[in-house]
């Protein structure tokens, strides 16, 4: 065996690396205060890991006969990833050290590294069974993380809950795989089934194997109908958790989306998917909205605010090209640092006084300014306010899904635009809460921690210049269209 | 590019929030300092960018747009920070510049958080102004909605009576209408040149190329000119505007309904009508029913009120109404009145707005039926409030005057007899206007003093009068010498006009 072709996978390696430093310091450190340096050491390391991963460039090559690809496009992606998950380990510096959680501290970043290290995998492979790999390994560790407050009832439920439907989901995608691979001819290359659909007739059978796909995958980004899971665990799971799974998860698993569909199933483009995924696009974003006007807990109304993201980042995949998927990635970097601003406030409140309802946000304003100021622009990028970055990243995904000049494409973003309106109406909720409801502030006055305070500010910074500086989407989508993935983009739809 | 001077109407507003950014909300001094500061510099750049406009255009140069400028924003979809100016906006920088000075003085006492409000009202300003140079669709866009959502706090936050609903009603009509709008723009950007070129945002390349498909430029016209008709306070999309201009705190029902209400105008004439000429021919008729109804039922409706600023909501609903009804006559003269009547609803409106912020901040009520007498009380604001009455009645001598006599000249030259119904329907509200303006200045001004408390009531405070006196002279300005406004814009209405005519 060539074991040069490991060098490929650098962005693995780097978190694999992380994964074991962080694993024998934690075996082979006393309980207590030597394990102190575990928090500052993960984060530090992890940000030396995430700028690695920016700056080394992506080879290219396919890897182990093809089951294995890191491309510019991916690794972007990699790169997105890793500044969430390194705000998410600065806003959870707190928590970990808290005393509950403190001792087990160890395992909570282990166990998010494993789950980092199968997305990866999950957007770099290009052979069903590397995916599901990268997809339980993503997934089985997640519900350890959910279940992480061990003396909350909630918690285990959410866990009980996530479990449940991550097997069921993966049943379903397995089972879907098992139809494609019958009719690929027996192989589980993306290329090879992509190459049978081509020349082969579609019958029920195979819309049934799509549907199974798309619905197995559904689940994991909780897409309208299968998202009756997401707001019970976004709101038993440790606050950190949420966050991580809310966006990191999330976008792992939109790309990997975009990638199977459009890649494998490509063929099947206008005969098959794109209607599903139209219904389905519309569904989750107006479902996703309408509940989530009525919700009073911040981490339930976060979790149906982030269905209709999702819905908002498969348009991506509705425009199936090159600039789809740069909007996409761009749209998933503005959903991280605008989501993880909104949890790193809710985190902070929580962690301090352990309040959690939007009428306890009531007066923040005259408490506590800066966090109010920083949730509102938060608020407002995750709603599409310019000169934030949210409005340009809900544009730009626009633009790219009515490039082809379709009416009914046109029509899908009306009713996305509509919904925009919708969901404006709930973030301003929460606005509305912090700066003119409630003559007396609930919360007092505070000062969070110093890391905590890093992770909103560098949301913060996000939000305020990425829209306006267009560096992250030129990155994007140079990297996009550097990619195998473009060349192939082109060949299989049209 | 900070050569250009245009770049600066966006840079000025953003340095005054970076100055408030470090002030405290308790130094009201530095605050003000910096707001004052920041509205002078605004005035002069506009009065000199006029100047410099006016001097230019008399050496001969008869561009479309001058002051160009344009650099790439987000180079994969071809999106251009694009600026230029015509004669229109030029004036309509002109006309913001003077409403964000007098705005500042209206709001002298702002109370509570006086740095968190004009941050908001600064960043409201950006949009308005970075609105009126660009020339690139998407930035347009992008400030238009600037523009838009400061608003709800501005109203939530120091706004008065039923606020919170006001405030989310507003946000959220104008959003809606935003929302029709984007996707007018987006046909209008995948249409914007032949198949195989590389499409634009740039307004003066889309109308150029003229690519856009006509079986396309019905549903985009409608898109566009209803997006930006929500803003222009169209009927039946008015509904925002009586409870938002009503809650609104002074300066910022003087800003909305001065400038904000002109952006929709603004817009259905330079995207809608320019870029989609051939559906503004086929489709004008809905919009002249729908913006005739504006203008009567908005007069109507003022007659019946009894709060100071419904009626003057109201006033502006009607008043709006016949700068888009104008537009829609595609001729220049119409249209060269529309252009004047912007500036003149413009600032009468701030005007009254600014005035009855004053009147209600002594008074404590707005309602009609409780006050009487004032122009014994307050000399002073009494008779700016007769000069604001009078210019939108439309009293020779001042704004009004000039820019209804050129709206309805310009709208009578189309001869056939449904433009002409519709006309002689829009004049008729010249008639009902005075009947409101009249009532409210006889029960409000006149008459017995209506309760001894307002008796120990104060005269305008320097500030005030600041404020007061600066729309005073706009008004009287274009009243007295239109002229000099036509040679501004006499080169503006030609390429829209020529493309209008192709396209029959």
């Amino acid at each position: 065996m060539d074991y040069s072709q490991f060098g490929a996978m650098i962005p693995e390696l780097i978190i694999l690396g992380i994964f074991l430093v962080v694993f024998l310091c934690d075996t082979f450190s006393k309980d207590g205060s030597s394990k102190k340096f575990l928090t500052p050491l993960t984060t530090v390391l992890f940000g030396l890991g995430t700028i690695a991963i920016w700056l080394v460039p992506a080879c290219g090559n396919e890897v182990f006969g093809g089951m294995y690809v890191n491309d510019t496009a991916t690794n972007a992606l990699k790169a997105i990833l890793c500044v969430g998950v390194f705000i998410v380990f600065l806003q959870s510096a707190k928590w970990v050290e808290s005393d509950e959680v403190a001792i087990r501290k160890g395992e909570f970043y282990e166990l998010l590294l494993v789950t980092l290290f199968g997305m990866f995998l999950m957007v770099s492979a290009r052979h069903f069974l590397l995916f599901i790999i990268g997809l339980e390994a993503a997934s089985l560790p997640l519900a350890a993380m959910v279940a992480f407050n061990k003396n909350h009832y909630e918690s285990h439920e959410a866990a009980i809950k996530y479990i449940l439907t991550a097997c069921f989901s993966s049943a379903i995608l397995l089972f879907g795989l098992s139809l494609v691979y019958a009719f690929s001819g027996g192989s589980l290359y993306f290329n090879d089934i992509a190459v049978a659909l081509y020349s082969g007739n579609i019958n029920g059978l195979l819309i049934c194997a799509i549907a199974f796909v798309l619905a197995g995958i559904g689940f994991k980004l909780s897409l309208v109908p299968f998202h009756l899971w997401t707001a019970d665990v976004y709101q038993g799971a440790p606050t950190a958790v949420t966050a991580y799974l809310s966006v990191i998860s999330k976008g792992a698993a939109a790309v990997a989306f975009f990638i199977i569909f459009v890649q494998c199933f490509g063929a099947l483009y206008s005969e098959v998917w794109e209607w599903m995924l139209y219904a389905v696009i519309i569904l989750t974003i107006t479902v996703g909205n309408l509940f989530a006007i009525r919700q009073k807990n911040m981490k339930r109304f976060m979790a149906f605010s982030s269905i209709s993201q999702a819905g908002y980042i498969m348009l991506g995949a509705m425009a199936a090209d090159s600039l789809g998927l740069a909007s996409m990635f761009f749209y998933i970097f503005v959903y991280v640092v605008s989501n993880l601003g909104v949890f790193s406030v809710i985190s902070m409140i929580e962690n301090k006084t352990g309040k959690i309802g939007m009428d306890d946000y009531n007066g923040l304003h005259k408490t506590n300014p800066w966090l109010s100021f920083a949730m509102t622009l938060a608020m407002f990028s995750l709603a599409g306010i310019p000169p934030f970055a949210g409005f340009f990243s809900k544009i730009l995904i626009f633009t790219s899904v009515t490039g082809s000049n379709s009416m009914a494409l046109y029509m899908l973003v009306l009713i996305a635009l509509i919904n925009t309106i919708i969901s404006l109406y709930y973030y301003l909720l929460v606005v509305k809460a912090m700066w003119i409801s409630g003559d007396e502030p609930v919360i007092e006055n505070f000062r969070s921690d110093c890391s905590e305070r890093l992770a909103l500010g560098l949301c913060v910074a996000g939000i305020i210049f990425f829209g306006l500086v267009p560096y992250i989407y030129q990155y994007c989508f140079d990297a996009v269209s550097n990619s195998a993935l473009a060349s192939m983009l082109s060949i299989t739809i049209g | 590019m900070f050569g250009n001077i245009l770049i600066w109407f966006v840079i000025v507003p953003i340095l005054m929030m970076a100055g408030l950014g470090v002030c405290r909300n308790s130094s009201m001094n530095a605050i003000r300092t910096v707001m004052v500061v920041g509205s002078t510099v605004l005035m002069g750049l506009a009065i000199w960018l006029c100047c410099d406009f006016l001097r230019l255009r008399e050496m001969g140069v008869d561009d479309e747009m001058l002051f160009t400028g344009s650099w790439m924003w987000y180079a994969p979809l071809n999106i251009h920070l694009a600026v230029g100016v015509d004669g229109i906006s030029v004036l309509m920088l002109l006309l913001s510049a003077v409403i964000v000075f007098a705005g500042t003085f209206a709001s002298w006492k702002i109370n509570p958080l006086p740095k968190n409000f004009f941050l908001w009202f600064a960043l409201l300003s950006t949009g308005v102004f970075g609105f009126f140079i660009s020339i690139d669709i998407f930035t347009m866009f992008m400030f238009y909605e600037v523009a838009l959502i400061p608003m709800y706090l501005l109203i939530g936050v120091w706004g008065t009576g039923r606020k919170e609903y006001s405030a989310m009603k507003l946000t959220l009509m104008l959003m809606g209408g935003s929302a029709f709008l984007m996707l007018g723009l987006l046909g209008i950007y995948w249409h914007s040149a032949p198949e195989g070129m590389e499409k634009t945002w740039n307004i003066l390349e889309i109308a150029a190329n003229n690519s856009v498909d006509p079986s396309w430029q019905n549903l985009l016209f409608c898109c566009t000119f209803v997006g930006f008709g929500v803003l222009g306070a169209m009927f039946p999309f008015h509904t925002w505007s009586p409870d938002g201009h009503a809650c609104a705190p002074t300066a910022v029902s003087m800003l909305h309904a001065g400038v904000l209400m002109k952006l929709g105008g603004y817009g259905c004439f330079r995207i809608a009508i320019y870029l989609l000429p051939q559906a503004a021919n086929e489709l004008a008729w809905i919009f002249i029913v729908l913006t005739g109804i504006s203008i009567v039922y908005g007069a109507f409706s003022a007659c019946v009120q009894t709060d100071l600023k419904y009626i003057n909501a109201y006033s502006s609903v009607s008043h709006c109404g016949m700068v888009l009804f104008a537009i829609l006559m595609l001729n220049t003269t119409a249209m060269t009145g529309a252009i004047l009547q912007m500036l003149s609803h413009g600032l009468m409106t701030a005007l009254f707005f600014a005035l009855i912020g004053m009147i209600y901040g002594r008074t404590h009520t707005r309602d009609i039926r409780q006050m009487g007498g004032l122009m014994k009380i307050m000399p002073y604001l009494g008779v700016c409030y007769m000069i604001a009455g009078f210019a939108s009645l439309g009293l020779p001598g001042l704004s009004g005057f000039v820019a209804e006599m050129t709206i309805f000249f310009g709208s009578f030259q189309d001869a056939d007899f449904f433009h002409r119904a519709f006309v002689i329907a829009a004049t008729c509200s010249i008639v009902i206007t005075a009947v409101y303006i009249l009532r409210v200045v006889g029960k409000l001004l006149l008459g017995p003093v209506y309760d001894e408390h307002h008796l120990a009531l104060t005269d305008a405070t320097w500030f005030e009068r600041l404020s007061t006196v600066t729309l005073i002279l706009c008004i009287a300005g274009i009243g007295c010498f239109p002229n000099w406004i036509n040679e501004t814009i006499q080169f503006s209405f030609g390429p829209i006009v020529n493309a209008i005519q192709n396209a029959i």
